[in-house]
C-alpha cells in the first residue's frame, strides 16, 4: 500500500511552502489563462510572457492543495526561460508521467508509446510528482498547471 | 423516545466491521452517503432471490409480489414524510433527478421569461443548476437569499426577494454548514407571496423526523442513500393536485393508459412520472430503510446527532484552537451533524488525504455548493458528517487523525 511518503515528498512540500515565480504580470503584455480542478476546488492562474519562441516569463497564483500548488512551482520553475517547444515536450513527458501508470494497468498497448516519448526528456525535480499516481484521484491536482500551460500556450498561438 | 445504543447499531452494518490501513475504518461522510445495515442489504438480496419481476404487469405469484412489496415501500415512505397518500410519492433516482422533474415538469409548464424564482447561497448545485439551465431557456429571472456571519438565512429582505416570484426552492439542511432552515415560515411567506415552495430534503430526512404537511411545502425531494437505503432511488413529494396537473417528465412504458398511433393518455399519479421499469429492488431497499429508522425513531436519532455534534465541535475547538475555522453555527439548535471546518493554512484535500491514513474518511471539497464557497471565500472545506452509527470513539478517532495532519503540514 503507498503511503503519504509517497505523495507528499520533501520537494514538493518545500514547493508548496514556498512557491516559485508566485505573483502576477500586467495584461497585456503577458497572456493570462486560469485552470480549475471541479473535484477539490484547485485553481491555478498563469501569467505568460512569450517572446517569439521562448517563454520569457511566468507568473502562477491560484490557490489548492499542496499537490496542485506544488506542481504549479514546480511546472514555472521548469519552463520559465525554456523555448515554448520545449515547454510543450515536458507537458507531454509530464502528462506521460502521470498517465503511464494507469494505462499500465489498463494494459493499453500505448502505455509503451508513452514510455518512448519519456525518453530523453530531463523532468528532474518534477519526478518528485510521480509518487501522485499511485493516488489515482490526485492525479487531477498534479496535471492542472500543465493543462493549463497547455492552454495558455496554444491561445498564444493562436492569437 | 429510546436513546440510540450506538454499539448494537454498529453491529448492524457489515461495512464498519471491516479494517481499512489495517485500522477500524471510521466512516464520517454519512452527508455524502450514509452505510447500509444488514437489514436492507437482506431485503433487496431477498427480493432478487425469490420474488424478481417486473412489476405492474404479470399476474403470476411472484409478479404479484414484486408489485406489492414496490408499492409497499412507496406507502413506507408516505408515511414517513407524513404525505397525505402513497400516490404523492413520486420514485426518483435520487433528489437531483427529483428537483429536474420539478424543473421540467411543472416549471416548464408554469414558468414564463421574466419570472422570478428564490433560491439561497447555501443550495447544493442540485438546486442550482436546474433552474440556470431553466433561466438559460426560458428567461427567468432567479434571486438569493444571502447567508448571515452565524451561516443561517439572511431573511432581512425575503419579503422584497419574493415580491411576484413562482417559487422559492430551498434546502432544508445545508450540506456543508449543517445549518437547518425552518422550512414553515419560509412556506407561509413563500405562499402569502404566491410563490410555489419546493424543498431539498435531502439532508434532513435522513436526520429530522420530517412532516410534509407541517413544512406546508409544495415540492420535496429526498435520497434514499443518505439514510441507509441503497443508490438509484429517492422520492418526490408533492401534492396530490400538483402532480395531476403537471405534464409527464419522461415517456416510455408504464407511465401511459393508452397509446396509439395517433398519441398517448397519461397514466395516473405516481406511475404518470415512471415511465420505463423502476428501480424495484432500490424501491424494497428503501423500504427497508425506512422501517430501519422507523424501529430507532427519528426524535432519538436527532437527539443523538445533537449531542455527538456538540461533543465534537467542543473537542475540535479545545484542541485546536484558532488555527481550525467552523463552517457552520455554533447553536445546536439549529444545525445538523454536518461540520465543515478548514485549518489555517492546509488545504482540506490534503487534511482529508492525511485522515486517510487513520482509517477516518472524511470529505474534502466544495460539496456540490461553489456559489456557497465563494460567499464563504474559501476553495474548499474538509467534512465530518454523522450518522446512527457514529459515536464519540468516530469524533476522537477524528481529532487524533487531524492532529497527525496538522503536525504532517506543520511550516
Amino acid at each position: 500500500m503507498p503511503g503519504l511518503e509517497d505523495l507528499y515528498r520533501e520537494i514538493i512540500l518545500d514547493h508548496y511552502r514556498a512557491p516559485r515565480n508566485r505573483g502576477e504580470l500586467p495584461v497585456p503584455p503577458a497572456h493570462k489563462v486560469e485552470g480549475f480542478n471541479p473535484l477539490c476546488g484547485d485553481e491555478v492562474v498563469l501569467y505568460l510572457v512569450v517572446d517569439g519562441d521562448t517563454v520569457t516569463d511566468l507568473k502562477i497564483s491560484g490557490q489548492g492543495c499542496s499537490i496542485s500548488q506544488a506542481s504549479t512551482s514546480m511546472m514555472s520553475a521548469a519552463v520559465k526561460g525554456k523555448p515554448v517547444a520545449e515547454a510543450r515536450r515536458l507537458i507531454r513527458a509530464f502528462k506521460a508521467l502521470m498517465s503511464i501508470h494507469e494505462s499500465k494497468l489498463e494494459g493499453e498497448a500505448d502505455g509503451d508509446a508513452l514510455a518512448a516519448d519519456l525518453e530523453g526528456v530531463r523532468l528532474g525535480d518534477l519526478e518528485a510528482l510521480q509518487g501522485v499516481v499511485k493516488f489515482p484521484v490526485r492525479i487531477k491536482c498534479a496535471t492542472l498547471a500543465w493543462n493549463t500551460l497547455q492552454q495558455g500556450l496554444d491561445e498564444v498561438e493562436s492569437s | 423516545m429510546t436513546p440510540i445504543d450506538v454499539a448494537r447499531i454498529k453491529a448492524d452494518f457489515p461495512i464498519l466491521k471491516q479494517q481499512v490501513h489495517g485500522k477500524r475504518l471510521v466512516y464520517l461522510d454519512s452527508a455524502a452517503t450514509s452505510q447500509k445495515p444488514l437489514a436492507v442489504l437482506d431485503a433487496m438480496d431477498r427480493y432478487y432471490r425469490e420474488t424478481n419481476a417486473n412489476v405492474h404487469r404479470g399476474v403470476y405469484t411472484i409478479a404479484e409480489q414484486a408489485t406489492q412489496q414496490f408499492e409497499g415501500a412507496r406507502a413506507k415512505v408516505a408515511h414517513f414524510v407524513n404525505a397525505h397518500e402513497s400516490a404523492e410519492i413520486v420514485y426518483v433516482r435520487n433528489a437531483t433527478e427529483a428537483i429536474n422533474l420539478v424543473a421540467y415538469s411543472w416549471a416548464r409548464a408554469n414558468l414564463r421569461e421574466g419570472d422570478p424564482i428564490v433560491l439561497t447561497h447555501m443550495e447544493h448545485h442540485a438546486n442550482v443548476v436546474p433552474w440556470q439551465i431553466l433561466a438559460a431557456e426560458r428567461g427567468i429571472e432567479i434571486r438569493w437569499i444571502p447567508i448571515t456571519p452565524d451561516f443561517r438565512l439572511d431573511l432581512t429582505n425575503l419579503a422584497e426577494l419574493l415580491d411576484g416570484a413562482k417559487l422559492l426552492a430551498v434546502s432544508a439542511m445545508s450540506n456543508v454548514l449543517g445549518t437547518i432552515n425552518e422550512i414553515r415560515p419560509l412556506a407561509d411567506a413563500a405562499h402569502a407571496a404566491g410563490a410555489h415552495v419546493l424543498v431539498d430534503a435531502c439532508q434532513a430526512v435522513p436526520h429530522l423526523a420530517v412532516d410534509v404537511q407541517a413544512w406546508d411545502a409544495d415540492f420535496v425531494a429526498f435520497s434514499a442513500h443518505k439514510m441507509c437505503g441503497p443508490t438509484g432511488i429517492g422520492a418526490l413529494w408533492a401534492r396530490r393536485e400538483l402532480l395531476d396537473a403537471m405534464p409527464p417528465f419522461m415517456g416510455g412504458g408504464e407511465m401511459i393508459n393508452q397509446v396509439t398511433l395517433d398519441g398517448f393518455v397519461p397514466n395516473e399519479v405516481p406511475w404518470k412520472f415512471e415511465a420505463g421499469t423502476p428501480a424495484i429492488a432500490e424501491a424494497v431497499g428503501f423500504g427497508a430503510a425506512v422501517d430501519y429508522l422507523t424501529e430507532l425513531g427519528m426524535d432519538a436519532v436527532r437527539a443523538h446527532e445533537v449531542q455527538l455534534t456538540g461533543y465534537t465541535l467542543d473537542r475540535l475547538e479545545q484542541r485546536f484552537g484558532d488555527n481550525l475555522t467552523i463552517y457552520g453555527p455554533r447553536d445546536l439548535a439549529v444545525r445538523g451533524g454536518a461540520i465543515s471546518f478548514l485549518f489555517d493554512g492546509i488545504h482540506a484535500h490534503d487534511i482529508s488525504q492525511v485522515v486517510d491514513e487513520e482509517a477516518v474518511c472524511v470529505r474534502a471539497g466544495h460539496h456540490c455548493a461553489k456559489p456557497l464557497m465563494k460567499v464563504l471565500g474559501v476553495p474548499a472545506t474538509t467534512r465530518a458528517s454523522f450518522y446512527v452509527y457514529n459515536d464519540e470513539a468516530d469524533a476522537d478517532a477524528l481529532v487524533d487523525a487531524l492532529e497527525r495532519a496538522e503536525k504532517f503540514f506543520a511550516f
